[in-house]
């Protein structure tokens, strides 16, 4: 812990992020809207010949789910990371 | 390689039939997405809820999504929904098609259901081509562009989409780019939960045709065209929503009125003219 | 098959003076047809028009489409919702539904349409009979499929047939078609409806097992699947691409083969418990005339005075017109010296005569353009000139 103070629900949320390689078509959606720029597109090809995402900097994800949003393949979601309690405010996918 | 836990939109999906047919960088599967973002968050019984989708890339939706869902003609999604709906008027109607099968030959189809104020939910994505059978120019093609029927650039006018709709009489309709995911979320969820005809439009890219042919890029290259060129202007007049060959891209929510439905009309007449005789129909 | 009694809101029981038109409705009202999507279109708009007027009273939708397209697409969503369905048309609506006749076939959805046929080609002739659509009944929607058509002789056959329409609709989960024609439809006769508990009705092959296991395709011992409407939970899948037994589209030769010829066992295998023909004097008969509809009205004079003048002839009419009684024209091809033909067509249904003879029997159609019915003395004279 990085010993911060965090006031109610102000403590950021941090995310984990649940790829699926496979299901990807390498369209580059996720790594170009990622707010925190957690992701970038890895060196390996999936089955299908695409590059999936990778996890660059998962400390900096925070939950936005952004990318679950846009993937056109359903081929990433986040989920909250399990140390985090949930926010008062947050909207998030079911 | 399954990741651990469950994607939550496997829920929506057919998932014996994923991966889905769609190209990389198409738009679509991000709608499929949204929309099953709105039917999580509505309160509506999803055994209730029926898809009809027509022919076409956006056509595939209904093979995909697992809702009581079907897959009907080209261009006739709208009188296939019309007649679910009235056959059980309990039954709440998503038509996701595609522009060129709604507009094209579906276009009489979509003008009598908003004229009649059938209470369906039109999700219509817009890529500007008729992408499945290879890209040739639709209604909704913008001038110059070049299509594969139109291989010296389109030159004839094409549909303003939202002044088509409000012209006919629909009385919800809004349009977004697919990169505006939340707020076409937002949309549908609203449309799900009023009544009457609800149009949105939803412009996606369409990489291996429109795009390639245009020498637009990628999906990316369109993403970043619609964020540099979308524009949020709620209730603008629909006679301005013009799309220009990539140019500036209106987006918003323009229409939104209660109108009685057709049903709800054809209800409080016939109680009127015929008195205690006649029972009101899917009441 | 589960057959219940009828609905006594939809039958109005009673002796009354209608014509074929009326007629139809009547008896899809009293089938329990309570959904009716149309376009008016001569001469089958007063079904359409006495449908609308019945309808609020008997508790039901109607509602005229933009065009015959949407209306016979609606039917087939309407269908799917669990209703019993039916639409009326004549020939320009009948080639604009065929598409989506194509579309019922193969999502094997139960549906009545009427046609009532008008003179044609094209606009033709609105007002003036004809019995020309009776081979694009068979074979109007591209692809191969198998359909069934009936074709009633009489305001009174019009309301029986159009019962019985529903219900080979319902136990064959296929578009049944009533070719009637401007004649009969605008005939007015007497028109007697039995009381609702002596008409009875085939529900529809409904699933009742567990959800899990359904296939929305897989045939039963009979070659029909169980059907199910939207809205019971079981998000299920139909398109009108080639699919397997879960409905899910699938392109190949294989899934093809398998779908098609379902599709065509479906009523080929049991076109014996289909075919209904009305037979009289076949037994020893020099020649037999075969038809259908107002034609094998005309066709009783002619024959009338073919055997006062000592022919020995032989009728069969021809209740369901498809699938046509191959069986019963092959046991008598050979046996017959003739078979005669008349149709207001320039031969249509006399070919299917022709093919099912395979040269065994001299075949003598007698064709007609259309516009009226047949002089009762051609319909002789071809008789006499079979005879030698």
């Amino acid at each position: 812990m990085s010993g911060k103070i965090y006031f109610g629900g102000l403590k950021p949320q941090r995310g984990e992020i649940h790829i699926n390689r496979d299901r990807c078509k390498g369209c580059g959606f996720c790594v170009e809207y990622c707010p925190r720029d957690v992701l970038e597109l890895s060196e390996e090809f999936n089955k299908k010949g695409y590059h999936p995402p990778r996890i660059k900097n998962e400390d900096e994800c925070c939950y936005c789910q952004l990318c679950e949003a846009i993937c056109p393949e359903f081929a990433i979601f986040v989920t909250l990371h399990s140390e985090e309690e949930e926010g008062e405010n947050t909207e998030s996918r079911p | 390689m399954s990741p651990d836990g469950k994607n939550p939109i496997e829920n929506f999906l057919r998932m014996d039939r994923i991966p889905h047919i769609w190209c990389s960088g198409c738009g679509i599967g991000t709608v499929v997405s949204s929309f099953a973002d709105a039917l999580s968050k509505s309160d509506l019984d999803l055994d209730k809820v029926a898809i009809v989708s027509g022919i076409g890339c956006t056509g595939r939706v209904a093979g995909y999504v697992k809702l009581d869902s079907f897959h009907s003609t080209h261009g006739r999604a709208i009188p296939f929904a019309t007649g679910l709906k009235l056959g059980n008027p309990e039954l709440k109607l998503v038509v996701f098609s595609g522009d060129g099968d709604i507009f094209g030959i579906g276009g009489n189809h979509f003008i009598h259901a908003a004229r009649r104020n059938m209470d369906l939910v039109v999700i219509c994505v817009n890529n500007f081509n008729y992408a499945m059978t290879g890209g040739q120019v639709a209604a909704t093609s913008p001038i110059k562009a070049n299509l594969s029927t139109a291989p010296y650039g389109n030159f004839e006018y094409p549909f303003n989409l939202p002044y088509l709709a409000e012209a006919c009489g629909a009385t919800y309709v809004a349009r977004w780019t697919v990169l505006h995911m939340r707020q076409v979320t937002t949309s549908i969820l609203e449309a799900l939960n009023r009544k009457g005809l609800s149009l949105i439009e939803v412009i996606t890219p369409c990489v291996t045709l429109y795009a390639r042919r245009n020498r637009l890029g990628d999906g990316l290259n369109l993403l970043k065209y619609y964020y540099e060129n979308s524009e949020v202007r709620h209730g603008a007049d629909t006679r301005t929503l013009d799309i220009r060959f990539q140019e500036k891209i209106t987006c918003g929510k323009f229409i939104d009125v209660e109108k009685p439905t057709f049903l709800e009309c054809m209800n409080a007449h016939l109680t009127k003219t015929l008195g205690d005789k006649y029972r009101p129909y899917g009441v | 098959m589960k057959t219940r009694k009828a609905d006594p809101k939809g039958v109005l029981t009673g002796a009354h003076y209608l014509d074929g038109d009326f007629a139809l409705a009547e008896g899809a009202l009293a089938a329990g047809c309570r959904f009716f999507a149309g376009y008016p279109i001569t001469p089958s708009t007063e079904t359409a028009e006495r449908f609308s007027e019945r309808i609020p009273f008997v508790g039901g939708m109607f509602i005229q489409m933009e065009d015959e397209i949407a209306s016979i697409t609606a039917l087939i969503g309407a269908a799917w919702a669990g209703q019993k369905v039916m639409t009326v048309t004549s020939g320009p609506g009948f080639s604009l539904m065929m598409e989506n006749i194509g579309l019922a076939a193969m999502q094997e959805v139960p549906l009545v349409i009427a046609n009532v046929q008008r003179g044609g080609p094209s606009t033709g002739l609105p007002t003036l009979t004809g019995q020309q659509d009776m081979m694009q009944a068979r074979w109007g929607s591209h692809g191969d499929y198998r359909i069934i058509a009936l074709s009633p002789d009489s305001p009174q056959e019009c309301f029986d047939l159009t019962i019985h329409a529903f219900n080979l609709a319902e136990l064959y989960r296929v578009p049944v078609f009533v070719m009637t024609d401007e004649c009969v439809g605008h005939m007015h006769e007497k028109v007697l409806i039995p009381p609702a508990d002596e008409i009875d009705i085939v529900e529809r092959k409904w699933h009742q097992g567990p959800k899990d296991k359904y296939l929305p395709y897989q045939p039963d011992a009979d070659h029909v699947p169980f059907m199910i409407k939207a809205g019971d939970g079981y998000r299920f899948h139909t398109t009108g691409l080639t699919h397997d037994q879960r409905g899910y589209p699938v392109i190949n030769a294989e899934v093809q083969d398998w779908c098609v010829r379902h599709l065509i066992d479906k009523i080929d295998k049991n076109a014996d418990k289909i075919i209904k023909l009305e037979e009289d004097q076949v037994d020893g008969a020099e020649v037999v005339v075969l038809s259908y509809g107002i034609t094998s009205r005309v066709t009783i004079k002619a024959v009338q005075d073919a055997r006062r003048q000592g022919i020995k002839v032989g009728t069969i009419r021809l209740i369901t017109v498809w699938p046509f009684p191959e069986k019963r024209i092959q046991e008598l091809a050979g046996k017959v010296k003739a078979m005669v033909m008349p149709e207001i067509n320039v031969g249509q249904v006399v070919k299917e005569l022709e093919r099912s003879v395979a040269g065994r029997t001299k075949v003598v159609g007698v064709p007609h353009c259309g516009g009226w019915v047949h002089d009762p003395n051609d319909i002789l004279k071809a008789i006499k000139e079979a005879a030698q």
